[in-house]
């Protein structure tokens, strides 16, 4: 008789400047299967792992502005590709936990390349569609382009965990921005594995942080925190947008907070437009003469 | 200060070091002959005739490709009507996978691509390897990402393909002309018969093979080989709905009345002698190394050559004088060698016509200064980098276009001359200006009948920024937004 051979599970953590580091705080949060047997204990992110997130992110971020559109175009498409390579690793993931099954996953999983795929051809237009030349009364050439606006904080649902945290990392990232991320609190695993698809990727460390952990904790202490420039959520509660709002007051944080049903998550007409980038820059005019 | 004052000293080792021999040996497989690209399968022309392709390095012959007749275009164009429908109906963000795909193949097989490019078409492989190749991929990555952007591009909902495209490209940079074509165009939803130069058709066939790799559906894009014939049966066929061509102002003008019987849309990236001026202010050195760039490393063969140097007059003497230094450690020879600037001319006839160029120069009064650094191969049509001086605006040589390795050298006293010298030819295509003073370069570009101004830099490229001739240089950009343009219909 054979002995049957014994898996070996994968342990899942956060991903924080290009490493896999656990949880400062030691807390995990149980993630249980459809059928409810646990079958893992994920890193529940605290205020310190934030605030290295946010570290690395900073780190990371005028090299990534800095790189040409078209390399950064590259990356994210060979993020795509990995996504696509994982396919099937995510599809039984996200149908693990969440309701709808293989054929949900399998749709929700397809999305997110997609999407990815979408927002790499983005990296190189965006400033066509955004940017201006401006037909002033003098001699100048005036010219306004955007740029970056810096460090961006993306909350996640927890509807639709991969294809919402992928639609919300791609605007702010392909222009430029660096990304802390906090995925989905009851599906946590997708997460943890997109880290895996950033890490094989090129993309460089820093440049995508992921957490996981409870919403709720890290709220106040993603819109108090002043090294953050922009935040992309989706799908709060009234009380969360306050707190998120009222806290990025304080260093006049970028807010933009979607709210999508589940199938809107799918519309690329509505999710693939160019003034889902547009919150994510700065324009910059420069004035410079002509003759003389 | 006196002449001799601000004499440098050069660097001059006589045949003391030599450059040890660097040929690029990788090989290469290359079939006997080459049938068309016709409805994704190669297939036989349809009387059977081949022409062969030669090494213009070697004069050797490297393969036999199809001479496509009327019949073969016919086939070709019914075979890209037959697939656009579906093509143009195909989801958009498909579309684009389908071109990123082939972006991707274009980079795994970028070495392949630039050794097949320099035997055939005899472009350095420094130039086919760094530049052509790699910008032939990003005009596909790029334009890949606009196939569901289109709505964006334009301040219209929905833009529309304008249906098959028959597209001409010249023998300089074949795979680079390819993809500057054919991406805008698939992305946007059209269908295209494309005909390469019967001097370097062998690297648009592999990119054939790269369509059938990444399974594009077959008639989507169709390739028929051939001289001149096969590119007037194709410009004449009144099942086009747009005709794009690369090459001399002279086809150009019989494609847009051939376009006028059949009512095709036409795109034409023409001829051109562009200028390059250098004022007294400007970093001597760099307008220098733009100067050798823009015209000798192409071999003049770019549509975009800085073939009129316009020179402030009080640094005339400096300039020529820093040239010839320069001038002299540019290496002519084996295109495989990684060492060599300049490699062969496309054939025979580009020699004669250069040769008569310069004869009739001379006799006018013009002094010729030719780079001597390494001597000629036997075999092949060879022209050394060419500098002209005492040459007269009017003079044929500074007003037609020469391809090959020559460049005019001239002066000006103020600005307003540079601008009248520079814009007084019927061309309109790229222009150069090297000044420190980054308002007056603004305002020189701004006075500059062109397409494109390079300020203090000279042939660079890039997907994402449009290239095109104003006047009898063209109509129609490629590359960036505008590139797509010839390729939709709005309303």
């Amino acid at each position: 008789m054979m002995a049957e051979r014994l898996a070996v599970p994968k342990t899942f953590k956060l991903y924080i400047g290009g490493k896999f580091p656990r949880t400062k705080s030691g807390r995990t949060i149980r993630v249980a299967h459809r059928d409810e047997r646990i079958i893992a204990h994920v890193g529940r992110a605290s205020r310190d792992d934030l605030a290295a997130a946010v570290a690395a992110a900073r780190g990371a971020q005028g090299a990534w502005a800095n790189a040409t559109a078209y390399l950064r175009g590259q990356i994210m498409y060979r993020m795509a590709e990995m996504l696509d390579g994982k396919h099937e690793e995510f599809t039984s993931l996200l149908a693990s936990t969440v309701p709808g099954g293989i054929r949900r996953a399998r749709k929700e999983v397809g999305a997110a390349v997609d999407r990815l795929v979408c927002f790499a051809g983005w990296t190189d237009k965006f400033s066509h569609v955004l940017a201006g030349c401006n037909p002033v009364a003098g001699p100048y050439d005036n010219v306004t382009v955007p740029e970056a606006v810096g460090v961006t904080a993306v909350i996640a649902p927890d509807e639709e965990p991969l294809l919402a945290l992928v639609s919300l990392i791609a605007p702010p990232l392909c222009v430029g921005n660096t990304i802390v991320a906090l995925g989905s609190g009851a599906h946590p695993l997708a997460t943890c594995v997109f880290g895996e698809v950033c890490a094989t990727s090129d993309v460089p460390p820093g440049v995508v942080n992921l957490l996981t952990g409870m919403r709720s904790e890290l709220i106040p202490h993603i819109a108090h925190h002043r090294d953050i420039d922009a935040i992309h959520a989706a799908n709060l509660p009234k009380s969360q947008r306050q707190v998120l709002r009222a806290g990025a007051a304080e260093n006049i944080k970028r807010v933009t907070v979607h709210k999508l049903a589940a199938d809107a998550w799918y519309d690329d007409n509505a999710c693939h437009n160019p003034w889902l980038i547009e919150p994510f820059v700065e324009m910059k005019t420069t004035w410079r003469p002509v003759g003389a | 200060m006196t002449a001799q004052s601000t004499r440098q000293p050069e660097l001059s080792f006589g045949s003391a070091w030599r450059y040890a021999d660097a040929p690029d040996s990788t090989p290469i497989e290359i079939a006997h002959r080459y049938g068309h690209f016709i409805d994704g399968e190669f297939v036989e022309p349809a009387d059977g005739k081949h022409i062969a392709t030669i090494n213009p390095a070697t004069d050797e012959p490297i393969s036999d490709i199809a001479a496509g007749d009327e019949s073969d275009v016919d086939r070709a164009v019914r075979a890209a009507r037959a697939a656009q429908a579906k093509w143009a109906r195909t989801k958009p963000r498909e579309r684009a996978k389908y071109l990123f795909r082939i972006a991707r193949r274009i980079q795994e097989r970028a070495h392949e691509l630039a050794v097949l490019e320099t035997k055939d078409a005899g472009t350095p492989i420094r130039e086919s390897r760094d530049l052509h190749i790699p910008l032939a991929a990003q005009h596909f990555f790029y334009n890949a990402g606009w196939a569901d952007k289109l709505r964006y591009a334009f301040a219209v909902a929905s833009p529309r393909p304008v249906g098959v495209c028959g597209q001409i490209i010249p023998a300089g940079a074949p795979l680079l002309m390819a993809a500057r074509k054919l991406a805008p165009a698939l992305a946007c939803g059209n269908t295209c018969i494309l005909k390469p130069s019967e001097l370097s058709s062998l690297v648009v066939l592999r990119l054939a093979e790269i369509l059938q790799e990444v399974e594009l559906p077959p008639g989507v894009v169709n390739i028929v080989t051939g001289g001149a014939k096969t590119g007037e049966a194709l410009a004449a066929h009144t099942g086009l709905r747009a005709i794009s061509f690369t090459g001399s102002t002279e086809t150009g003008k019989r494609i847009a009345r051939a376009a006028a019987e059949t009512g095709a849309r036409v795109t034409l990236q023409l001829s051109g002698k562009s200028p390059n001026i250098v004022f007294a202010d400007a970093s001597l050195d760099q307008a220098i190394e733009g100067a050798v760039q823009g015209v000798f490393f192409s071999r003049g063969l770019s549509c975009c050559a800085g073939a009129r140097l316009l020179v402030e007059e009080p640094i005339l003497g400096e300039i020529v004088r820093k040239l010839k230094i320069r001038m002299a450690t540019i290496r002519v020879g084996d295109p495989l060698d990684k060492n060599t600037d300049v490699g062969p001319l496309a054939c025979k006839q580009q020699l004669d016509t250069i040769k008569a160029y310069l004869k009739t120069a001379c006799d006018a009064s013009a002094q010729l200064h030719e780079t001597s650094a390494s001597p000629l191969p036997k075999k092949g049509s060879w022209c050394r980098p060419t500098l002209l001086t005492d040459v007269h605006p009017s003079d044929v040589a500074c007003r037609e276009e020469i391809p090959g390795p020559v460049l005019a050298v001239m002066t000006f006293r103020t600005p307003d001359e540079a601008i009248a010298q520079a814009n007084d030819t019927p061309f309109g295509l790229a222009a150069g200006v090297w000044t420190d003073k980054g308002s007056k370069g603004r305002e020189i570009a701004n006075r500059l009948k062109a397409g494109v101004v390079w300020c203090n830099t000279y042939h660079k490229f890039d997907a994402a920024s449009p290239v095109g001739g104003c006047r009898e240089s063209g109509l129609g950009r490629e590359g960036g937004i505008q590139g797509l343009r010839p390729y939709v219909e709005f309303s």
